[in-house]
């Protein structure tokens, strides 16, 4: 008998061949990892299984257009369009809320509390990791003044002091830093905004 | 004071039987089987065949 499991990687070899079996298995294989991450963000049954949908529609037109590229990560590549389609969920709901009332008024339909809910919080992590990688392509002098400026907390005299540069210097370069981040976000075709 | 007798679930009981509809995998495997992707002039088209 054979017991040795197929590899993500050959099944989906296999499937972008052709072969429709192979995806059957993958989504056997992955289904509850999937649907547990989805749900376990979203809370309701119907979005999840919206969210799951979604996520394998995206996953057959990239594979059967041909423009995956297997390393060995087909599972972390799925949960990564899945993460995006809960924050897109989210970001629409933002936009659009909804209100369930059923038939009485409810004033926590009209009211919101300004602190960071769940979804909020998911959100502003996601786009401060972003930032974190994309401030990576800066110039160094550049990303020493933005860092010490933004995340480190300190003053332009502070900085100026640090590394050994005038203060106006510090604030050239933080000022470039930031239209040099504008224009990596352009050339991304990011979209940062909570 | 009233005792409550319900039984809160743990967290990973909560989602231990959790798993897309039969029908949600049903639909992905139908609309696999049926898009087909035709290239034309360097440009990819996706077609769902019925």
């Amino acid at each position: 008998m054979n017991n040795v499991e197929i590899t993500d990687a050959v099944l989906v070899r296999e499937y972008m061949q052709g072969n429709e079996i192979a995806l059957s298995k993958l989504i056997n294989r992955h289904q509850h990892r999937i649907y547990s991450f989805i749900f376990s963000k979203v809370f309701d049954r119907d979005v999840a299984e919206d969210i799951f949908q979604d996520t394998f529609i995206k996953v057959i037109n990239t594979l059967k257009r041909g423009k995956y590229n297997e390393e060995g990560k087909f599972l972390p590549w799925v949960m990564r369009i899945a993460h995006n389609l809960v924050i897109d969920h989210f970001r629409r709901n933002k936009r659009m809320p909804k209100f369930d009332n059923s038939g009485d008024f409810n004033i926590f339909s009209v009211l919101s509390d300004s602190e960071l809910n769940i979804e909020t919080q998911i959100i502003k992590d996601q786009i401060e990791n972003d930032v974190k990688e994309l401030i990576k392509e800066l110039p160094e002098d550049q990303l020493e003044v933005l860092t010490m400026r933004i995340y480190k907390d300190m003053s332009f005299k502070e900085i100026s002091e640090r590394t050994g540069v005038s203060i106006n210097t510090a604030l050239g370069r933080m000022r470039y830093a930031l239209i040099n981040l504008r224009k990596i976000i352009e050339k991304h075709n990011l979209v940062l905004t909570n | 004071m009233r005792k409550l007798y319900t039984k809160k679930l743990s967290k990973k009981d909560q989602f231990k039987d959790l798993n897309p509809k039969k029908e949600t995998v049903e639909f992905l495997l139908n609309y696999s089987k049926a898009l087909r992707v035709v290239e034309t002039r360097g440009i990819k088209f996706g077609t769902i065949l019925n």
